[in-house]
């Protein structure tokens, strides 16, 4: 299938008064068209840093693209000006974030927010963009639109806000939706309209995601592929089967370990010891290796190279060198590969 | 809304009324009277001027006295300036007090919110830094200094404009620049403060997702939410600008209400200072219900009564 967005070799640092941080440190990826695909990782794992690079809204006085190309449609997005960078912004890209609460802006209405993009992007006249704003509501699944779009946004539940912000992301049918954890920070059953929403909306208008998030099990509901982010690095990224059932890297493991299950018998929950890496001074090898109990030496010395397992499948851990030693994944790792190996 | 106003309105006067009761005893309690050469009067003439102007009563009949004509618009006549009514002493010193002040008002916050804007946009900047410098000049110098600056290189060296009295707009631009220098600092300050937390909010970053270019952000998404807590501090300043400021009128010789509200107290002119005060104290709440009724208009979740739910 095509790629629609590329990113090759990615380095950005921020700089702080203690110095330089580096965000992220060669990431690579690819979006195909009409995919979805997650990234996940904790906090300060580079998730939304990649994500903003992507679009150009990093903090311009204190980060810096080290290195790296961002290719959409051919262009390299990280070569831009911004005024070329505003023609793409909301047309060909757009967000979705994290907080509806404070995403939209409070003193403007619904609808002149959602006719933005329509009259800056395609030239629409204000009356044809309000036709499109009500087509965009009632497509979110916005009930009675003729007297929403007159609304504020504080006349909006939460989740009523988040749709808002689906129809101003997809008012110009952008190619790339970048949707910043757009679930956190809603309650579980409007998690679930939302996510619901959006598989629904990407067959109508054949958009490519990417979908931030740190909950798996979003993850699994919606997501093509997955990509696993930690210390500024891509660790493991596959189809969705794969990275769930036939996880390589000892810190996709933790991840799936901690994840709750209903047929687990222990009673506490598994958590992944220690604290994620200082970026401020990058460990010289493996950047999860003082967490990693299969941690070798090998991990502390030497950053692991993206090793294959499938055509689709990758992982960074130097288990899967051929002179690494043979271990075993931790039960609840073990369980699901069984399944998958039995589905198989 | 109709019904909320006329609430406000009623507790308006009654603010006034408290207001009139407070001062009218308070000025009671200030000894002297208000004749200027009463050294000179025996105390037979002291009682016949005392029963001219009524200050023979008790002081309750006095004051049931005065809000007796208040309530009929009558507030009394002047002992200092020959008699004349004090509505008309102080109607004709309110025009130049009031375009001298909302002068100095306009364009104090148009260019304070200018320059509080392109500071934080620009910010740690020499923009910035220059905008930052005209404030504390603005806020530290007393109006005075410049006044007398602006009267001396623009007015006698450049000739550009008069440095006297009050006769025609171009003989309000140096007192309205002069003033207008307080306002300046104060919108920048707060402007730029607010512009800068405004610009870092979520709905900005979601603004600049949408394609939307520098002065759309500035401008269309930004000024209005960062203006809320401007409109609480321009409110008050506003009203003691226009209501006469002493120094500016003397350096100027501009005929305002400042100078005479000074001197109606120090001569005990019991019926120009009630005058003054009832006239600043509408002012002050006409202002604030302004204020509220902006508020609205600017922030839509606060808007006045209920609104369509």
């Amino acid at each position: 299938m095509e790629n629609i967005l590329e990113v090759k070799d990615l380095n950005i640092s921020f700089h702080t008064f203690a110095g330089e941080v580096k965000a992220i440190r060669g990431v690579n990826f690819e979006l195909k068209k009409g995919e979805t695909l997650a990234i996940v990782g904790e906090s300060g794992s580079g998730k939304s840093v990649t994500t903003k690079a992507i679009m150009k809204l990093l903090p311009p006085g204190n980060s810096e693209i080290k290195q790296g190309e961002i290719l959409f449609d051919g262009k390299d997005l990280t070569k831009l000006t911004d005024r070329q960078m505003q023609k793409i912004r909301g047309k060909d890209i757009s967000m979705i974030f994290q907080d509806p609460m404070t995403s939209l802006n409070p003193t403007m209405t619904v609808g002149k927010q959602i006719m933005e993009p329509l009259i800056k992007h395609q030239d629409m006249s204000k009356s044809a963009a309000r036709e499109r704003a009500l087509q965009l509501l009632k497509l979110v699944g916005i009930p009675k639109p003729e007297l929403r779009i007159k609304q504020y946004p504080h006349q909006f539940s939460g989740g009523m806000r988040q749709r808002v912000v689906i129809a101003i992301a997809l008012a110009c049918n952008p190619k790339v939706l970048i949707a910043d954890e757009p679930t956190t920070a809603l309650d579980v059953t409007i998690q679930a309209q939302i996510l619901e929403l959006m598989k629904d909306l990407q067959n109508k208008i054949d958009t490519s995601i990417i979908f931030i998030t740190h909950d798996l099990g979003v993850v699994a509901n919606v997501a093509d592929r997955v990509a696993v982010m930690y210390g500024g690095k891509i660790v493991e990224i596959g189809t969705v089967d794969e990275v769930f059932y036939n996880p390589q890297h000892p810190y996709t493991w933790g991840l799936i370990s901690s994840m709750p299950s209903l047929d687990a018998k222990e009673e506490e929950l598994y958590a992944i010891p220690g604290t994620p890496p200082n970026l401020l001074n990058p460990p010289k090898g493996d950047a999860f290796a003082p967490r990693n109990e299969y941690a070798m030496q090998i991990d502390l010395e030497e950053q692991p190279p993206m090793f294959k397992v499938s055509d689709t499948h990758y992982a960074a851990t130097w288990l899967l060198h051929p002179d690494a030693p043979k271990v075993e994944p931790p039960a609840a790792v073990k369980s699901r590969m069984r399944k998958f190996m039995g589905a198989k | 809304m109709a019904k909320y106003l006329l609430k406000r309105v009623l507790y308006m006067f009654l603010t006034l009324f408290i207001i009139a009761s407070l001062t009218f005893f308070l000025m009671k309690i200030i000894p002297g009277t208000p004749f200027a050469s009463a050294n000179k009067l025996g105390p037979a003439q002291m009682e016949i001027m005392k029963a001219k102007y009524g200050l023979d009563q008790p002081v309750p009949v006095q004051y049931a006295i005065y809000i007796g004509n208040l309530l009929k618009g009558d507030l009394g006549i002047s002992f200092q300036f020959n008699n004349t009514p004090v509505t008309d002493l102080m109607f004709k010193r309110l025009g130049p007090s009031m375009q001298l002040g909302a002068q100095a008002m306009l364009l104090g916050t148009i260019v304070g919110i200018l320059l509080g804007i392109f500071a934080a946009l620009r910010q740690n900047t020499w923009v910035d830094y220059s905008s930052t410098f005209v404030a504390v000049l603005g806020k530290s110098i007393p109006n005075f200094v410049f006044a007398g600056l602006l009267q001396y290189f623009v007015g006698v060296k450049l000739g550009w404009f008069p440095v006297l009295f009050w006769r025609g707009f171009e003989y309000t631009i140096l007192p309205t620049i002069a003033l207008s220098m307080l306002p300046i600092a104060i919108a920048a300050r707060f402007m730029r403060t607010e512009m800068i937390e405004v610009l870092s909010s979520d709905y900005i970053t979601l603004a600049k997702a949408k394609g939307a270019s520098f002065f759309e952000i500035a401008f269309k998404h930004a000024l209005r939410n960062a203006l809320i807590p401007l409109v609480t501090v321009l409110g008050p300043l506003a009203i003691s600008l226009m209501t006469g400021s002493l120094v500016i009128e003397k350096i100027f010789a501009i005929p305002g209400l400042g100078e005479q509200f000074v001197k109606s107290i120090t001569v005990n002119d019991y019926p120009v200072i009630m005058g003054t005060t009832i006239l600043f104290a509408a002012l002050f709440v006409v202002i604030i219900l302004v204020v509220d009724i902006l508020y609205g208009i600017i922030d839509p979740r606060i808007r006045l009564s209920g609104g369509n739910k």
